[in-house]
């Protein structure tokens, strides 16, 4: 029998806490849009998205409507574009043109965001995949919605240093193009080592080509939801403290399966993942940043914090996968510092830098998140920065993710201003030395003795 | 038969559970469980409520209760029973 106190647990979660799943993610197929021309893809990326998802965001708007529980977004994935155009795209205009398509497609459905204009590139660069990358800064100037991505490593593959020089330039290029709207083109702009399939968060999410046709993931999240809980917890062993985070987890991953279930069962569509991530909101009381500090730390980045954030995700990864056992994606705590109110005041404070940021990124769900550097940063030193953050991904075996935004005409201790979910950032100063030749030599960093298991 | 959970929390007041449960006889929903209690000055109430929501579907219902609540002065919500069992039951 329903318990009263449990009722009221569950709302106060939602009501007061913002517990909410943050996004109902399709993942759409595009391997059969096939044509002899640009134009007859383009029509027919456009009639599959439009078919597909037409109830998408109805049926989230029903589901969150009943169950009472907000569900933020409404997103979809695509196979990587590189794929899907490689055979029609001849240059980086035509590629250009599906972006606009994907923006159109996804505008006629009514989702936030669509992710998939994509290539994957760990070992090598097809001339699809160079010609997807040399077309971003024009793609991402010119579409909204259009959200991209590209796998430049793999604990399997090593990591390609060539991708990493080009998208290093094209992140500049990207930052010039949109440089009015304080360089918000590499917010929508993700690099990765070790890729998943299944994500369901943006900027990242493509429907890799392992995956079905048509199918459903969905990204619970709930900090605000663990810092309440471990309140409780205080002055408490961490023996207490992981149990409390645990059985936290286990609930708000409970609800994401839920809806992740009845969404499927509502569009015929099958089930994909549950991805457990703990993904900060600029809203307060919603932050990543105030567990951390709930746990002891006075900001996050003084010393202790990478090993509060191990545990922090390590706990939710336990309590989640016992909730659902499809758990995928990315799954972990979220540092993205411009959408934590916390982060961005421990940048403020001098608590918290790009080096500390790089360690906590050992040990938690993705990478350099959010991150607004100077606008005059020169392309070697971004193209390093993601070296170094793939390096960490492909020798500890796990994902890692460079979201990094030069924002043109502004310096260390100004704010770039992104708007809605993606908040704002103050302006992180960048170590000043050299990387250039090390940049230049070209090539492949060769995959990591580990990797040979067979 | 799908149930649903009604909950109800604000300020106290004459006639709370007698429009509530005016509104579930008038679309057909049968109630299987009430409790309620009233912490300083503050009324809580949790209803348990059956029907195969022929008249209306619950998103519907989630509106005009809600108008419903503001006339009175209380938060009302209904929500599918399944989100409490899948979160609080292994």
């Amino acid at each position: 029998m329903i318990n009263m106190n449990e009722v009221f647990e569950t709302n106060q979660m939602i009501q007061e806490m913002n517990l909410d799943v943050r996004t109902i993610t399709m993942g759409i197929s595009l391997l059969d849009c096939t044509g002899s021309t640009v134009q007859e893809v383009g029509d027919k990326i456009y009639d599959k998205i439009t078919t597909k998802a037409k109830d998408l965001v109805k049926t989230g708007e029903d589901i969150e409507r009943e169950f009472g529980v907000p569900i933020v977004n409404k997103r979809i994935s695509v196979t990587p574009i590189a794929l899907v155009g490689g055979g029609v795209c001849k240059t980086e205009d035509d590629f250009v043109e599906l972006a606009k398509v994907l923006d159109q497609a996804a505008k006629k459905v009514g989702v936030n965001f669509i992710g998939g204009y994509s290539a994957l590139v760990s070992k090598g660069m097809t001339k699809a995949d160079e010609l997807l990358i040399r077309s971003l800064p024009k793609a991402l100037a010119t579409t909204e919605i259009v959200c991209s991505s590209v796998n430049v490593g793999s604990t399997k593959t090593g990591i390609n240093m060539d991708a990493i020089k080009l998208i290093g330039e094209k992140i500049v290029e990207t930052a010039n193009a949109t440089k009015e709207k304080d360089s918000f083109g590499n917010a929508k702009f993700v690099v990765f080592c070790n890729a998943p399939d299944d994500n369901p968060f943006m900027a990242g999410a493509f429907h890799g080509v392992t995956e079905e046709d048509v199918v459903i993931h969905v990204g619970v999240s709930g900090p605000g939801v663990v810092k309440k809980a471990i309140e409780k917890a205080r002055g408490k062993d961490f023996e207490v403290l992981c149990e409390t985070i645990k059985k936290t987890a286990f609930k708000i991953t409970r609800v994401g399966q839920l809806v992740a279930k009845e969404a499927a069962k509502r569009l015929g569509v099958p089930f994909g993942i549950i991805d457990l991530s703990l993904a900060p909101t600029p809203a307060i009381g919603d932050s990543v940043g105030e567990i951390l500090e709930e746990i002891g730390l006075e900001y996050t980045g003084a010393p202790g914090t990478t090993a509060a954030l191990a545990m922090l995700n390590d706990q939710v990864k336990k309590g989640g996968v016992m909730a659902s056992s499809y758990v995928g994606g990315l799954s972990g705590a979220f540092i993205p510092v411009s959408e934590d109110q916390r982060m961005i005041d421990a940048v403020a404070a001098g608590a918290l830098t790009i080096e500390k940021l790089e360690a906590m990124t050992c040990v938690c769900s993705v990478g350099l998140d959010m991150i607004a550097i100077p606008g005059d940063t020169k392309a070697t030193t971004i193209s390093g920065m993601i070296a170094d953050e793939m390096a960490l991904g492909m020798i500890n075996q796990k994902t890692t993710a460079v979201r990094i935004i030069p924002v043109i005409g502004k310096g260390v201790g100004e704010i770039a201003e992104f708007g809605g979910l993606l908040g704002y950032a103050p302006i992180m100063p960048v170590n000043q030395f050299s990387c250039d030749a090390f940049i230049n030599r070209g090539g492949r960093i060769p995959a990591p003795i580990h990797s040979f298991k067979n | 038969m799908n149930k649903t959970v009604v909950t109800v929390v604000g300020k106290d007041r004459v006639g709370i559970i007698a429009k509530i449960c005016t509104y579930m006889a008038e679309n057909q929903i049968n109630i299987l469980d009430i409790s309620q209690t009233i912490v300083s000055g503050y009324f809580n109430m949790m209803m348990i409520t059956e029907s195969d929501y022929t008249v209306k579907d619950v998103s519907t219902m989630a509106q005009e209760l809600e108008k419903i609540g503001n006339e009175i002065g209380v938060r009302v919500n209904i929500q599918n029973a399944e989100i409490f069992e899948k979160m609080h039951r292994i």
